[in-house]
């Protein structure tokens, strides 16, 4: 069902576990959908994704997209990882069985919730 | 390092063919190849050999042999016992009860039925599984027709008290049919001392072949023609018989009730080793089900804050295989409809996994499963966000 690349991010995911000095946090989804996706982002002054991390509730397919969608945002501005799609993080997955790509796109939402929190809580408190 | 291990525990979906059960089918595919419909001696040879396997599995259900229609399996046995009923009845009343909890294949039956103006009626359980008599009770009508509850359940392996079902339903003048697809070959399973009208099994849940399967019908109860268009199954159900499927369902059902003494308490032994260190040695899990009235092999949990699907994958890539009680690896999004409707909670319900055993699992590999699914337990507990709310002091599951 799955493919290779696939299991290897689920089997042995990046970038698992809390962030402790996060200065945004986005999570998206529901225990009762089966599917919670959490990612932490430390975003140093100038817009760069320093350090990010996920926490994930979910199948195989919502392990494996979060392991590399905050692979992909490593590193990246705050603007580049807004216009990250689900699509190319299926891409990056080499594919995701048509019942799962709605892993793809709680991936992108929360990335977009992140950098949402950072935009509206951390930044706009921190501007003086 | 170790040769990689393989660990069945899926009995339930379904269990290896037995070696002496093939011996005694292969002949029926090559030299004893006729049609058991044609009159000559090829036909007559498989004909007999059908009859004999008839004979057997009658007897070995306590039924006659005239009762026995050979079907392609429990999910056909099951659309014909309520989709023929429903028509054969349709003039007495259209008001059909079934259980909340079962298998898909009826499930999905009375879904149709509802659509061509049927009325069903889906008993709740409680949170062991149980169907109750009273319930049963309150919802006969004087236009119900059918009741149909599974003797036991594919999920979390209770067993319902059929005879006493099955005799309230008579009492108001419905029929009434169980879906023993996962109880023959488990626990003793006699149509007399149930007294149902009707009852499905399945040969590969017993060892014996995939793809066959059977109804029983008693002697003057009457459900519409399934299929069409032959001679066979006293034109009941057309189709030219499968002779070395059912030669193989006679021989597994015979050594499996010939050994199922024996059989059921090694596997429940295995079983309740399983159940007693999962119990002691992790934390926040559920043992879904009823534990007295429960089949042999069934061991259901319940692992709080995470999902079943990536527990299962990760046993698997460890070489145990098991069945994820959410429905999230077939496609959908909803938990188990069984697990629901015992009351528990979407969250746990998606954490939910089945473990069967069978005759030829060892204490070690339940002994491995447990050490392994400890491990896998504990680091997806580490990426979960509910975990991660729980010890935060938010328990909202």
């Amino acid at each position: 069902m799955y493919n290779e690349r696939v299991i290897k991010e689920f089997s042995n995911p990046q970038n698992a576990g809390e962030l402790k000095d996060a200065n945004a946090v986005g999570q998206v989804g529901n225990a009762t959908c089966g599917d919670i996706m959490k990612i932490f982002m430390k975003i140093s002054d100038d817009g760069i994704i320093e350090d990010v991390s996920f926490q994930t509730f979910g199948c195989a397919a919502a392990i494996a997209t979060s392991s590399v969608a905050t692979s992909m945002i490593k590193g990246k501005t705050i603007d580049e990882a807004l216009k990250i799609t689900n699509a190319q993080v299926v891409e990056e997955l080499g594919g995701l069985p048509a019942q799962k790509l709605h892993c793809s796109v709680l991936a992108e939402e929360a990335i977009k919730a992140a950098v949402h929190d950072y935009l509206t809580n951390y930044k706009a408190s921190h501007k003086a | 390092m170790n040769k990689k291990k393989k660990i069945y525990l899926d009995h339930s979906a379904t269990t290896p063919l037995d070696k002496e059960v093939l011996e005694t089918m292969l002949p029926y595919f090559t030299d004893t190849f006729g049609n058991a419909n044609s009159i000559h001696a090829f036909g007559s040879e498989a004909a007999l050999a059908v009859d004999t396997a008839r004979r057997k599995i009658a007897e070995l259900l306590g039924a006659k042999p005239t009762e026995i229609y050979f079907t392609s399996g429990g999910t056909e046995a099951d659309n014909w016992a309520i989709k023929g009923t429903a028509c054969a009845k349709k003039d007495k009343g259209k008001h059909i009860i079934v259980s909340g909890i079962e298998h898909a294949a009826m499930m999905a039956s009375c879904g149709q039925l509802e659509k061509q103006g049927f009325e069903v009626t889906y008993l709740p359980v409680s949170a062991a599984a149980l169907v109750s008599p009273d319930d049963l009770k309150a919802a006969l009508r004087d236009d119900t027709v059918l009741v149909s509850v599974m003797l036991a359940n594919n999920e979390v392996g209770t067993i319902q008290p059929i005879k006493e079902l099955a005799q309230i339903a008579h009492a108001r003048g419905a029929l009434f049919h169980t879906d023993a697809v996962q109880a023959v070959g488990s626990i003793p399973v006699n149509v007399n001392e149930l007294g149902v009208d009707m009852l499905s099994l399945s040969a590969h849940k017993f060892y014996g072949p995939k793809g066959v399967g059977a109804l029983y019908i008693k002697s003057g109860v009457k459900p519409e023609k399934f299929m069409i268009g032959g001679h066979q199954e006293r034109t009941m159900r057309g189709g030219t018989t499968n002779v070395p499927c059912v030669v193989g369902m006679a021989k597994a059902m015979e050594l499996a009730i010939m050994n199922l003494k024996k059989n059921a308490a090694y596997v429940a032994s295995l079983r309740d080793r399983f159940v007693a260190r999962v119990e002691k040695e992790i934390p926040f899990v559920h043992y879904n089900g009823d534990r007295v009235h429960r089949l042999p092999q069934n061991a259901n949990f319940s692992f709080e804050f995470i999902e079943g699907e990536s527990l299962l994958l990760n046993l698997d890539l460890v070489g145990i295989a098991c069945s994820s009680g959410s429905a999230c690896s077939s496609g959908s999004l909803d938990p188990s409809h069984v697990l629901l409707a015992m009351g528990i909670p979407h969250a746990v319900a998606h954490g939910s996994i089945r473990f069967t055993f069978g005759k030829d699992n060892t204490q070690e590999d339940v002994d491995y499963t447990v050490d392994k699914l400890k491990e896998i337990v504990e680091k997806l507990r580490v990426i979960s966000p509910l975990f991660a709310e729980f010890k935060g002091g938010v328990h909202n599951v």
